[in-house]
């Protein structure tokens, strides 16, 4: 059985109300992306894991910017090596790094922007939705990181009923003459 | 539930937690709100955020990908360093108005102006006396508490020249401090300094920054906290060893309970006096109890422990939970360590909680503030017990739940008092000290001393660090929240010594002391400093404090307080662990200095260690190359090291 199977059904959810841009998300994306996987250590030696997601400022808001896992992913598409790949139909788009040749293809397919080149220069940054995190049961490191619930991980059948929840109490509480 | 019972080695806490959890008693503590603070900023922990302007809060990259200065300009090892400095100047801020208000009240003894506190040591006061230059010939002794009063108010608003109990360090020591211009002057002037070189735009080299930082720190432990412990032993009386008992089992259901928390000990001190009142002990019987129980928290516990027995109740993260007992009339709070959670807590139960320091407010409307007056002072302590008393009988008998856990202890150890308890009373002085040091019976002593930190589980780290000191034939003193942990596991009785290795067994039996001494509260940690003075002039181990076998350790910090004591600490020439990491690890330079390049300055640096024995055999490792420098003799009882002690810990 893939590895990815059990969980294709949830994904990073942005709710982009309630980010403080403390950017505990690409903290938590570099640790869990790090060789030692702890922050004193990582910081002590220097490592640069960079991270998958991003905290964008625009207008003065900070917006949780980060990978879709795109059905039709462009970044797939354009990769001419199979490093970026998918196990799974619905599951995470992946990238292993052995494969990649560094041409930076799907960082220009991407329409989100949110494949970036690695700091050390050497290839990108995919994000990988923490697969390995999730093999374990865990949640991906940027939305556990988060403290402020702007990123969950979530099914999206359940963000969508809640959403119609509440904009099935918004017709209900509308003045008369606005119905 | 069971998970915040698992993160306490104390027996009495874990009782009251499930004890709540079957009533249904749903309270947050600390344990909850810790939990709900998950995840912390890792900028915070790593020092990379700064707050000091409002161009900011600024925060550096810790992987070079974004920003790597402030909008000033400021690198991380600025933002650091400046964060650390300022840490500091908080911890010694504390510190010292503590040492104050002890200087404030003796000032009240000099002038006449308060009737209810003496000097109950007029040796001890002599003896500084002395020190300050003040000639005491035809002086009352009134008259001489009232000019040692000026001579310490002048040590904290001093313009120029140093603190006078500077003098008392090793030369060696003094002449480095001076070299490196850390030789500290005014207490308030340190403090204004270091706030002044932190602000925007002022001081923007790290090392610079941790020099001042230095200074700041030593005006603490060789001025504020010095004087606190100096100045506290003349007028509330030396500590001498005294038998007492730790834990919530001190709690009595038939009489009226009285927790003190926080940490000066003006006002504890007439509490002690008040609860002994014949007058308010017969309101006690009126209501129904059979007498009033008077138990402490944090250092004002210490404090009136070590001078007048009075027993323990718990150390910091014991504050909230101990109200779970439903016996707690009342909670007398000053200030430091002072949970705001506890007004909630309060209204979960029937304590009344009551704050009587004019720093130390709540909002809430429940909580009162009787505000201490040292003119006044047992008289406002009388109207508390009285309050207390009268909530005795509005406690709910269905809710009553008093843990069993009461261990003895033995406080009250001195710089002063070593010398007859190690060379008795016919031979009072330190040498047996250094010669079992020297002979390698005691293969060197460590400080242990600090906090709780709800990061890690209440008291483990102190106990097992402790455990594989004493075991390793290391004598360990203690002061504060750390001595209350060991204490709860009985490592401060003479039978304590049943735990330690052969050599230092062997001492503790021959002269009747724990393995580990209870020095007092926080403040004095001074002690340890003078006890080491002391034992470096009887000679044989050196000429300054970085040539004794001897280590320090804060592993369960929490307080801006511990970081100004390692510092004072360290520059003082002891090395030191801390549990973890302080916030300086995003910038690699000043984590390199306080890690290493402290010891080309100071001949001791910082180690920031989270497993207690790792710490403890870094300690051990530092104690065994002191020892080779000074060509000691291998130890007497050299043993093949046992594997790390976990037996008390693993409950």
């Amino acid at each position: 059985m893939s590895r990815t199977k059990s969980i294709t059904h949830l994904k990073v959810l942005v709710n982009p109300a309630n980010c403080v841009g403390c950017r505990s998300c690409e903290l938590a994306c570099a640790v869990a992306h790090s060789a030692s996987g702890d922050l004193y250590a990582m910081a002590q030696a220097g490592e640069r894991p960079g991270y998958r997601i991003t905290i964008e400022p625009y207008d003065n808001q900070p917006i949780p910017v980060h990978c879709a896992h795109c059905e039709n992913a462009a970044c797939q598409a354009a990769c001419p090596t199979g490093a970026i790949y998918r196990e799974e139909a619905n599951g995470p788009v992946l990238f292993v790094a052995e494969r990649c040749i560094g041409c930076r293809m799907c960082l220009h397919a991407c329409p989100f922007g949110v494949i970036t080149l690695h700091p050390l220069g050497a290839g990108v940054l995919k994000c990988d939705q923490c697969i390995e995190r999730l093999e374990q049961g865990r949640e991906p490191a940027c939305t556990e990181g988060c403290p402020t619930g702007a990123l969950l991980f979530g099914d999206e059948d359940d963000v969508a009923k809640a959403k119609r929840q509440q904009s099935a109490q918004r017709l209900l509480n509308m003045p008369a003459e606005g119905r | 539930m069971a998970d915040k019972r698992r993160r306490t080695d104390d027996a009495a806490v874990q009782a009251l937690f499930t004890f709540a959890a079957e009533n249904g008693i749903d309270v947050e503590t600390a344990w909850d709100r810790y939990d709900a603070q998950q995840p912390q900023c890792g900028f915070g922990k790593l020092g990379l955020c700064c707050r000091i302007c409002n161009m900011g809060p600024c925060r550096i990259d810790p992987f070079g990908n974004g920003a790597k200065q402030g909008v000033c300009g400021a690198s991380a090892d600025t933002i650091a360093a400046r964060h650390l400095a300022r840490m500091i100047a908080a911890g010694t801020a504390c510190h010292s108005d503590h040492g104050r208000s002890i200087v404030h009240t003796l000032h009240l003894i000099g002038t006449g102006e308060t009737k209810d506190y003496q000097i109950k040591n007029p040796d001890k006061l002599l003896k500084v006396a002395a020190e300050y230059g003040i000639k005491t010939d035809g002086l009352s002794i009134q008259q001489v508490a009232k000019q040692v009063a000026e001579m310490a108010y002048e040590d904290f608003g001093r313009q120029h020249g140093h603190q006078h109990f500077v003098q008392r360090a090793p030369e060696k020591r003094q002449q480095l401090w001076e070299r490196l211009g850390v030789t500290p002057g005014g207490i308030d002037r340190e403090v204004v300094n270091l706030m002044n070189i932190t602000h925007m735009g002022v001081d923007n080299d790290y090392k610079s920054i941790l020099r001042h930082g230095v200074r700041g720190a030593l005006a603490d432990g060789w001025g504020g906290s010095m004087i606190a412990t100096d100045l506290g032993d003349a007028m509330f009386g030396m500590p001498k060893p005294v038998r007492s008992a730790v834990n919530l089992g001190i709690l009595q259901k038939d009489e009226v309970n009285v927790i003190v928390h926080g940490h000066e000990p003006v006002l504890s001190e007439m509490m002690v006096e008040a609860s002994r009142d014949p007058e308010l002990l017969a309101l006690a019987k009126e209501k129904g109890a059979n007498g009033i129980t008077l138990g402490g928290i944090c250092c004002t516990a210490n404090e009136i422990l070590m001078r007048h027995g009075v027993p323990i109740a718990g150390n910091f993260l014991t504050q909230e939970v101990c109200m779970m007992t439903g016996v707690v009339d009342a909670m007398v709070v000053d200030v430091q360590c002072v949970m705001p959670g506890l007004a909630e807590m309060s209204r979960c139960t029937h304590t009344k909680l009551i704050t009587t320091n004019p720093r130390c407010h709540f909002p809430d409307a429940d909580v009162q503030h009787i505000e201490l007056d040292e003119k006044n002072a047992l008289e406002i302590a009388r109207k508390i017990v009285r309050i207390a008393i009268e909530n005795y009988t509005n406690r709910d008998k269905s809710r009553i739940n008093i843990p069993v856990e009461k261990a003895g202890l033995i406080a009250g150890f001195t710089a002063e008092n070593t010398y007859n308890f190690l060379g008795g009373h016919y031979r009072a002085t330190y040498r047996p000290l250094n010669n079992a040091i020297i002979e390698g019976r005691i293969r060197g002593l460590a400080g242990v001393v600090g906090c709780n930190n709800m990061a890690g589980h209440q008291d483990r780290s102190h106990l097992a660090m402790t455990m594989e000191l004493i075991k390793n034939d290391v004598l360990v003193v203690q002061t504060g929240c750390a001595a209350i942990a060991c204490a709860k596991h009985e490592l401060l009785t003479p039978e304590g010594a049943k735990y330690a290795g052969p050599g230092l067994r062997e001492v503790c039996e021959a002269v009747g002391i724990p393995p580990v001494l209870h020095l007092g509260s926080c403040v004095d940690n001074s002690r340890i400093l003078i006890t080491l003075a002391n034992v470096l002039k009887e000679g044989g181990l050196g000429e300054d404090y970085s040539d004794i076998p001897v280590a320090g350790a804060a592993p369960e910090w929490m307080s801006e307080k511990a970081i100004a004591i390692g510092f004072y600490v360290v520059a003082s020439g002891i090395f030191t662990v801390f549990g973890g990491p302080q916030p300086v690890m995003g910038s690699k330079n000043v984590a390199d200095y306080l890690l290493g390049g402290m010891t080309e300055d100071y001949g001791a640096c910082f180690s920031f260690e989270a497993d207690p024995v790792k710490a403890a055999r870094q300690m051990i490792d530092h104690i065994d190359k002191k020892r080779e420098a000074l060509k000691l003799r291998p130890m007497l009882y050299e043993y093949e090291s046992a594997p790390a002690t976990d037996d008390l810990v693993n409950v």
